[in-house]
């Protein structure tokens, strides 16, 4: 065993750990700000696993994109969200939790048989390494192109769908009058529109 | 098993690992009461999935790498899916001032 190859596998383990336990709190953690926090864990620690994988372009946008933009918009959502309440108890819900937890223990089981009945036709040709980057930048300019020009069509749709979606319907001035509006007494005049009376 | 022998991290080890994010990513799907942590959950699975095809590009693909050309198309959708589901979600809490998903029960039946 060499030293390299002790230390990939000293820093597999350590990645593959903080990603379990952070993967476990969370979704187990009754505190939605840890469990916010937590997932930003979680995605540096696969971005490591990433560069554990020669794989240093998407190592780097894994933290930009999930780390930067994602888990930030999480913590901005929860805040925004902000508001402590007793969730009403359900009828069995230990039991839906069992059940659910048995039908992840048996996807589990499914995917560990094929993972360990599978011949993989490893080692496949040897890896680029560093060049990994350029080899990317070639593939989305020329045989990925056509999903290239989609994913940022995608990408537009998605940031105008989200203003539309998120967006208030508050006038600036008040249309009657001409004043400008109290911002706080419109949100605190407006009624929600959906809100139910109780279990129905 | 020689690969462990040798030190080496073998593919099966990160598609187990990927197996464990995904199915707790399921598990979280399932039982959140909070939407927020729904969309967490989602956040999980996918990176599963990444793992997934990272590992496939290293190991079978090393030369082509199209697997992390894949990834990247995957955390673009991702945050694509991340902003409108979240847009979603405060729209459905200005409505409704909840975010627990038992009471998000308007297309019920």
């Amino acid at each position: 065993m060499t030293i390299a190859a002790s230390t990939q596998l000293i820093c597999f383990v350590a990645l593959a750990a903080v990603v379990v336990i952070g993967a476990l709190g969370v979704v187990l953690l009754s505190n939605i700000v840890y469990s916010a926090f937590l997932l930003g864990g979680v995605f540096l620690a696969v971005a490591g696993l990433y560069l554990l994988l020669n794989a240093s372009f998407v190592a780097a946008a894994q933290v930009l994109v999930y780390v930067g933009a994602v888990n930030v918009l999480i913590l901005f959502a929860i805040m925004l969200v902000n508001k402590r309440e007793d969730l009403a108890p359900i009828q069995g819900l230990p039991l839906r939790r069992l059940l659910s937890a048995g039908v992840c223990a048996g996807l589990f089981a499914l995917l560990v048989r094929v993972v360990v009945t599978t011949p993989w036709a490893v080692p496949g040709p040897a890896a680029i390494g560093e060049g990994a980057t350029e080899r990317i930048g070639e593939h989305l300019f020329t045989d990925y192109l056509l999903p290239f020009e989609l994913a940022s069509v995608l990408l537009l749709m998605a940031m105008i769908g989200a203003i539309v979606l998120a967006r208030r319907d508050v006038q600036s001035t008040d249309l009657g009058t001409g004043a400008a509006a109290d911002q706080g007494l419109i949100e605190k005049a407006r009624t929600p529109l959906l809100v139910d009376q109780g279990p129905s | 098993m020689s690969d462990l022998l040798s030190g080496s991290v073998p593919l099966e080890a990160y598609l187990l690992l990927a197996a464990v994010l995904f199915c707790t990513g399921v598990w979280g799907l399932i039982n959140s009461r909070n939407a927020v942590r729904v969309l967490m959950s989602i956040e999980l699975m996918l990176n599963a999935v990444n793992i997934n095809l990272m590992a496939f590009s290293s190991y079978v693909d090393g030369d082509l790498i199209r697997g992390q050309v894949f990834a990247v198309f995957v955390i673009t959708v991702a945050a694509a899916e991340a902003a409108v589901g979240l847009a979603i979600l405060l729209s459905l809490y200005r409505n409704r001032v909840t975010v627990d998903m038992e009471r998000f029960n308007l297309l019920r039946w």
